[in-house]
């Protein structure tokens, strides 16, 4: 059983405030994002015109998703011309039911996962659990939080906020490890001994999919540890869930896009598996399944797409925007309460999980920086369409809040009410301002004066000075 | 840059060739940071230019716009349009980057956005003749009077706070750097230098927690023979600074315009080589 997401159960600033609190947490977290960061400048340093192949691929993204339909019924047809099946969801509970289905008729008591986000969203774990399939993470980092029964706090590197002591105490508390030393090495030997077992007693595979290519009908996972492989060959039969966004037309735009992948994510040039994989079993193969299915799943993604913020579907779930950001580097990921963290999650949550209550404020997780439109492979304008949600829901404000920014360009449209105020504001009570007085008085003093020292304003006004002519 | 439908582009105002300029005070220099206004107009003088002050202008608008209130950012922000139009100035000048990018980047969206094309038009001409002080100051033919050939005033070892709007959105990097080491400063490296402070405007408040903790997290970076934190935007200092003195720290926090006007007032008072 996975862990639960917050959203809705408590604010976003509880939400963060306790995760902040965490200091531990936010020293892993520092050293974690800066390996990425730094790995990844390495790994451009070797192409020529970086800004060009952003470009590239921002407009294949654009394109693709402009003629989606399409493009989605020729990779349809293409996978069931090699031999597989395809589930069109509207829902998560629809992929889930069909995902369900398969398991069932198969009699799997046993799934095998490779890591996937699109599962996390649509809670799949929890729906193969209930019709009594075991399902096991198999992907290093998602196997350890399953254990502790947590969820993945950042979309490529789900246990980021962990080190290895945090990993040992797991082992040895969910795992029966019998006091494993907190040594990589070890507690990976470690775990490879447990998925193995796994692996060869699964019926069902479930994957993800990173990219779809149409021409051929394959799909393409990349992943690091060869979990996503065996999960797709092992088992005797095979699921890949895939956001119906994470498509391209061609080959040549696979190459594209997978060569800024890695380098983006873990500042790879190129992950160590990068598995192709078009159709179950042929009479000459040596493996793979005897059943292939891949369930497209739209779960809101065709609303967005209509909709003025259709942009963040060109996203190729990188995580680079979620490693550069100075607010993710202090919360992690948890604090954003739903599958996806970081600028990308707080841009997404409110569109995919715009029913869960709290899932708005999310537009609210960023000091609009811009540091994640920079390290956006695709050059998704993310600050952009964080200012959208964000009058999304100013046009959903209650009454005072509107009425409170109303007062407030009613008065300061005015010449004479704004220099009334910067009076006030400079007058002799000003000193009130640094006092306990100023905490309950004036509006936000009490949140600033939370670890921060009041400012004082100064005695007397840069245009009070201009007017006397002292300048 | 975004620009509105059905409009060329506006050639650029180049600040070498400005004689007047009408300068944007910000809210925040306004009440909490005069002397940041004093110093700057110093300069700008000191640059060769004439100065002036509409007083009809207010805020940017920039809280309410951040914060999803277009329409009521567009009523602010229009007084200031209109105050800083009717100046009639052959550039604007703004000491702080943040508000810059507001009006340079922002105000046309914005009053698109609203429906107000005129003012849209209007912000985009305004915005092709709006500068940040520092990139402005940098561009004249004489910046300050303090040369990096003969520096006849050893300035403070300071930390550079690069800060967000103009940093990414108006891409002004070197301009504030060249100043300061042209005012005597020497410029510590540090590491953290251009990541967020965490003000944000009203995510300062909003998220009071998050926002001290980035803070912290700068601040524990900075190396330790730096004296001072230099930087072109006010928020942000004041957020730093708060954040400084709650934690003990007795670094000084200063915007880029004191620290050259006080180099300049040195390099005045000393004379230098080959005068004497």
């Amino acid at each position: 059983m996975s862990g639960h997401h917050t959203l809705g159960t408590a604010t976003l600033r509880e939400r963060q405030a306790s995760a902040v609190a965490d200091t531990a947490l936010r020293g892993k977290l520092a050293r974690a994002s800066e390996i990425f960061t730094t790995r990844k400048a390495g790994a451009f340093a070797l192409i020529d015109d970086v800004d060009g192949l952003r470009q590239a691929a921002r407009s294949i993204r654009s394109d693709i998703n402009s003629r989606l339909p399409s493009v989605l019924e020729r990779f349809a047809d293409n996978v069931m011309a090699a031999g597989g099946n395809i589930c069109w969801a509207k829902t998560g509970a629809e992929a889930n039911a069909y995902i369900v289905n398969v398991a069932k008729r198969i009699g799997a008591k046993t799934a095998a996962k490779g890591k996937s986000m699109a599962t996390e969203e649509i809670e799949l774990n929890g729906a193969l659990e209930a019709a009594g399939c075991e399902v096991v993470e198999t992907d290093l980092g998602e196997w350890i939080i399953q254990l502790d029964e947590q969820t993945p706090s950042h979309i490529i590197a789900p246990a980021i906020h962990l080190d290895r002591y945090d990993i040992a105490r797991i082992f040895d508390e969910r795992a029966n490890a019998g006091g494993i030393e907190p040594i990589p090495e070890v507690m990976n030997a470690f775990a490879r001994g447990r998925l193995r077992e796994k692996f060869l007693a699964a019926e069902l595979g479930v994957t993800g999919c990173n990219l779809a290519i149409a021409e051929s009908g394959s799909i393409l996972l990349v992943e690091n540890e060869g979990n996503g492989r065996m999960s797709s060959t092992l088992p005797r039969v095979h699921i890949a869930v895939m956001g119906m966004e994470r498509i391209v037309e061609t080959w040549a735009e696979a190459d594209l896009i997978v060569n800024l992948l890695a380098r983006s994510g873990t500042g790879q040039h190129i992950s160590v598996y990068t598995n192709i994989v078009t159709g179950p079993r042929r009479p000459e193969d040596v493996d793979g399944p005897e059943e292939f299915h891949v369930v497209i799943l739209d779960n809101g993604r065709s609303e967005l797409l209509a909709s003025d913020l259709h942009e963040m579907l060109d996203c190729i779930r990188c995580g680079a925007c979620l490693n550069v950001c100075p607010v993710y580097r202090q919360t992690g990921g948890h604090a954003y309460g739903w599958v996806y963290s970081g600028p990308m999650g707080a841009v997404l949550t409110p569109l995919l999980a715009g029913h869960v209550e709290g899932s708005q404020e999310l537009a609210n997780a960023s000091t609009l920086c811009g540091a994640c439109m920079d390290a956006c492979p695709v050059g998704i304008p993310l600050q952009d369409l964080l200012l959208s949600l964000r009058r999304t829901k100013a046009a959903k404000a209650g009454a005072a809040e509107k009425a409170g920014w109303r007062a407030w360009s009613a008065a300061w449209s005015h010449r004479s009410i704004y220099e009334a105020s910067v009076v006030a504001a400079t007058s002799p009570a000003r000193k009130l301002a640094g006092s306990r007085v100023a905490t309950k008085l004036v509006p936000g003093a009490g949140r600033w004066a939370l670890g921060r020292e009041l400012p004082t304003p100064a005695s007397s006004s840069f245009r009070s000075r201009w007017k006397k002519g002292d300048l | 840059m975004w620009q509105p439908e059905g409009m060329n582009a506006i050639k650029p105002v180049d600040a070498a060739s400005a004689s007047r300029v009408s300068f944007f005070i910000t809210c925040m220099v306004d009440v909490f940071a005069p002397d940041v206004g004093e110093a700057a107009v110093r300069m700008l003088r000191e640059s060769g230019c004439e100065v002036s002050c509409p007083l009809g202008q207010t805020c940017c608008g920039q809280p309410a716009w951040n914060s999803g209130f277009a329409a009521d950012a567009a009523r602010v922000a229009r007084t200031s349009l209109d105050a800083l139009e009717a100046d009639d100035a052959d550039a604007v000048v703004v000491p702080a980057g943040s508000c810059a990018t507001m009006i340079k980047v922002f105000w046309p969206e914005l009053f698109e956005l609203v429906g107000d094309h005129d003012a849209a038009a209007r912000a985009q001409r305004l915005g092709a003749k709006t500068f940040e002080l520092t990139s402005f100051l940098d561009a004249r033919p004489s910046p300050n009077r303090v040369d990096q050939s003969a520096p006849a005033h050893r300035g403070p070892t300071i930390a550079y706070h690069h800060s967000c709007h103009m940093l990414r959105e108006l891409r002004i990097h070197d301009a504030p750097l060249a100043l300061l080491e042209r005012a005597g400063c020497t410029i510590a490296d540090w590491p953290d230098g251009d990541r967020c402070c965490g003000f944000g405007g009203l995510f300062s408040v909003k998220l009071p927690e998050t926002s001290v903790a980035m803070a912290e997290a700068k601040l524990a970076s900075l190396p330790a023979e730096v004296e001072m934190v230099v930087g072109s935007d006010s928020s942000c200092l004041m957020h730093l600074a708060g954040r400084a003195k709650a934690e003990g720290r007795t670094i000084a926090f200063r915007h880029t315009a004191e620290v050259i006007a006080a180099a300049a007032i040195a390099g005045a008072a000393i004379p230098r080589k080959g005068q004497a």
